[in-house]
């Protein structure tokens, strides 16, 4: 589904990701691990096609598409979301309005018929159970005057609306208390399908208790130096990050 | 890549699809003013002696104005000097016959022309639950749902027909909110005001339906000087919007109104405006002057007078739709969107005059600047030593997209008593990078998100609004932006 070859991505003239490689096929979920400044998410902002994150090397295929040459609305209307470490807020657009807009709009690139207002608010009553939110949710502004944990839960709210292919949770786990961190699993649990593929960019492996990866990888300054399976995130929780510097610069 | 600036400038830039003109005969005075052009005006609609007598002393006090000082210059916008002798200051559709004229005698252009603006007349076609005062150039052409009012008691016609079947209505109010010696464009309007609409809603009286004026210039040289006079007896209610467009013209053409507002014990009025006159374009070559001197008074205790105006249009406006809280209880709110784009300016803003005591006002008021726009608010709170108790709350918010664009902010706050509170918040904004990526990776373009944060910016000013108005004002906010970016 998802493969990168190679990418270096910069900002402001910094190379943060250095000569990345990563396959991602339908049905898998891969953790990406690291500490602080290893580049986690520049990688997933880059995939979303954040202006500015310049890729200055690589390439990445998205469902046999060339990926860094979509615009970051084609890429979302193709089925690539990313959860928001810090959710954006947008003044005086109701959540509802703001998500009606943006399922017709894919729906359109997708050649389906517009939805209507009711259709949408259906939709979006069945999914708000899943993040165990009520309807007022749906009708305050977005993201605006939220808490920290709401933000989260509404990125993942998005995301089961909105039913995406590859979705990117950029540290979505990060600063949730237990309760809230179960409830974005559990969305997270529920989205798992044969048929698509998650990539969960975090620094604990808190969430892995719950969401159970497919592959580990260790990002370390840009690249990925250690890919496992599930037992990986274990280790790491219970070592640190330090052994896997000591390992990456006793190789070099 | 789609910068935020690219799509700002598309904003900047919008057609004008308003901006046809329809070919018309029409009875043309030349240019120039004069007391013989004003009785000329005058006696083309049968006045009485009243109103000339009237027209003649504004003519007079404009002129002294005009040697002495010029137009008023304090306001933050620039534009070349005006010749008012080179204006056309009447122009009206040829009519056949004598007196108004019904549907049928009206020449099908003009019913096409309004018909074209999404303003149809025809009995069968025309808008439910709205009856339309149709102005073009100096005269009103039709006024519908007139019969039906009537059964009210309401009163809602041109103006001209007001003065020929009310006059002791039109004599009572006329100039009594806005005299003609209150400035320079609304001693020039006063002087040869053509036309506009009147409406009269008798006590106890809740209007069933949305009164509307619609204002289209169309010949060139013109300028268009109107005149509306609403006035609400005890304990009634009406809501009045008001549209207008002009055709795209190198030239500017002056639009110089005066709109004036009774409220009396109880009586609630609403007045909404969304004003696309003609911009002129990128280079801030035509467009319309828009002068306009908009005032309300509370007369009567608890009455209560609410303006909204979505400013969109014009080269230059200058307006400041007031409220004068004279009576005790009384209410005054002030709701506004004011976009510049291209070369537009606005200086816009409020009065809010507490006479009363427990007098309450609220303004908000909401600059969009993009392009090489230019938007001033410029708003004056004053609270007297009598209005005990007066309330104030103004907020005042602005909204930058890109870079060579300009917000400017003028408040005045008198508070002439300690138990008088006024509140003033105010803030300046840009659309971020990261809302319109945020907006995007959700499948949204650049233009719909836009579209998107600039209505959620206005969501308090439009909630004011009637909903076939909010609609309206939300699509040329949104200016369908549609392919203008790649």
């Amino acid at each position: 589904m998802l493969s990168i070859r190679d990418l270096s991505v910069g900002v402001e003239g910094k190379t943060i990701v250095r000569h990345l490689n990563l396959e991602v096929r339908a049905g898998e979920v891969h953790a990406v691990m690291g500490p602080n400044g290893s580049g986690k998410s520049t990688l997933a902002q880059a995939l979303a096609g954040h202006p500015a994150y310049a890729v200055t090397g690589g390439e990445v295929t998205y469902l046999g598409r060339d990926l860094l040459a979509m615009s970051p609305e084609d890429r979302a209307r193709a089925g690539l979301f990313l959860a928001f470490q810090y959710p954006i807020e947008i003044p005086g657009v109701s959540n509802a309005a703001f998500l009606k807009a943006a399922i017709n709009e894919q729906r359109a690139a997708r050649g389906l018929d517009e939805l209507d207002a009711m259709d949408v608010l259906e939709r979006l009553e069945q999914k708000l159970q899943l993040v165990e939110m009520d309807k007022s949710f749906l009708s305050r502004p977005v993201n605006e005057g939220f808490s920290g944990g709401e933000k989260k839960r509404n990125e993942i709210l998005q995301m089961a609306v909105l039913e995406p292919t590859l979705a990117i949770l950029d540290e979505t786990d990060s600063g949730l208390d237990i309760d809230a961190l179960k409830i974005v699993a559990q969305g997270v649990n529920r989205l798992r399908r044969p048929d698509n593929a998650i990539i969960l960019v975090t620094h604990y492996q808190r969430i892995l208790q719950y969401v159970e990866p497919d592959h580990v990888h260790v990002l370390f300054d840009g690249r990925i130096v250690k890919s496992a399976g599930k037992e990986l995130a274990l280790e790491l929780e219970r070592r640190g990050y330090d052994w896997i510097r000591d390992e990456v610069g006793a190789v070099a | 890549m789609t910068t935020p600036t690219k799509t700002l400038e598309a904003l900047a830039t919008r057609d004008y699809k308003w901006g046809f003109v329809s070919d018309i005969e029409a009875d043309t005075l030349p240019p120039g003013l004069n007391e013989d052009v004003i009785r000329l005006i005058s006696a083309k609609k049968a006045e009485p002696e009243f109103m000339l007598d009237w027209r003649l002393r504004a003519y007079r006090h404009w002129s002294k104005l005009e040697r002495q000082a010029g137009e008023p210059k304090w306001a933050n916008v620039t534009y070349p000097p005006i010749d008012y002798q080179k204006i056309v200051y009447y122009s009206a559709p040829k009519r056949q016959g004598e007196g108004p004229a019904s549907l049928d005698e009206i020449d099908p252009k003009l019913l096409e022309t309004f018909e074209k603006l999404g303003i149809p007349l025809g009995e069968q076609k025309r808008l439910a639950g709205v009856a339309v005062d149709a102005v073009f150039d100096s005269v009103s052409v039709a006024t519908t749902f007139k019969e039906k009012l009537a059964e009210l008691g309401i009163i809602f016609c041109s103006f001209s027909e007001a003065v020929q079947n009310h006059p002791d209505l039109v004599q009572k109010y006329l100039g009594s909110v806005v005299p003609y010696t209150d400035n320079f464009y609304a001693a020039l309007n006063s002087a040869v005001f053509s036309d506009g609409s009147f409406c009269y809603i008798p006590r106890g009286v809740r209007c069933p339906m949305e009164l509307s004026t619609y204002f289209r210039i169309n010949a060139a040289g013109s300028g268009q000087f109107e005149r509306t006079l609403i006035v609400a007896e005890e304990g009634s209610y009406v809501s009045y919007l008001e549209g207008c467009t002009a055709p795209m013209r190198d030239e500017n053409q002056l639009h110089a109104a005066v709109v004036e507002l009774v409220a009396q014990e109880g009586a609630q009025i609403k007045y909404s405006t969304v004003q696309n006159w003609y911009a002129g374009d990128a280079e801030g070559r035509g467009g319309i002057f828009n002068f306009v001197t908009k005032r309300g008074k509370c007369a009567g205790r608890g009455a209560r007078i609410s303006w909204t105006q979505v400013e969109t249009g014009s080269a230059i406006t200058w307006k400041y739709p007031s409220v004068i809280l004279q009576a005790d209880d009384s209410i005054g709110e002030f709701y506004s969107v004011a976009l510049t784009a291209n070369r537009q300016q606005a200086d816009t803003g409020t009065k809010m005059l507490h006479i009363g005591k427990n007098t309450r006002s609220t303004i908000i008021s909401k600059g969009i600047s993009a392009g090489r726009g230019n938007n001033t608010y410029r708003g004056l709170v004053r609270i007297l030593p009598r209005a005990a108790n007066a309330r104030n709350y103004t907020q005042c918010d602005s909204l930058l997209l890109g870079d060579r664009c300009g917000a400017h902010t003028f408040p005045y706050i008198e508070v002439g008593n300690a138990s008088s509170i006024a509140e003033h918040e105010a803030s300046t904004s840009k659309i971020s990078d990261e809302q319109l990526f945020y907006c995007k990776q959700r499948g949204l373009s650049g233009d719909n998100a836009v579209s998107m944060i600039i209505n959620g910016f206005c969501k308090e000013v439009f909630k004011n609004l009637p909903m076939e108005f909010a609609v309206e004002a939300t699509k040329l906010l949104g200016v369908s932006l549609e392919g203008s970016i790649g």
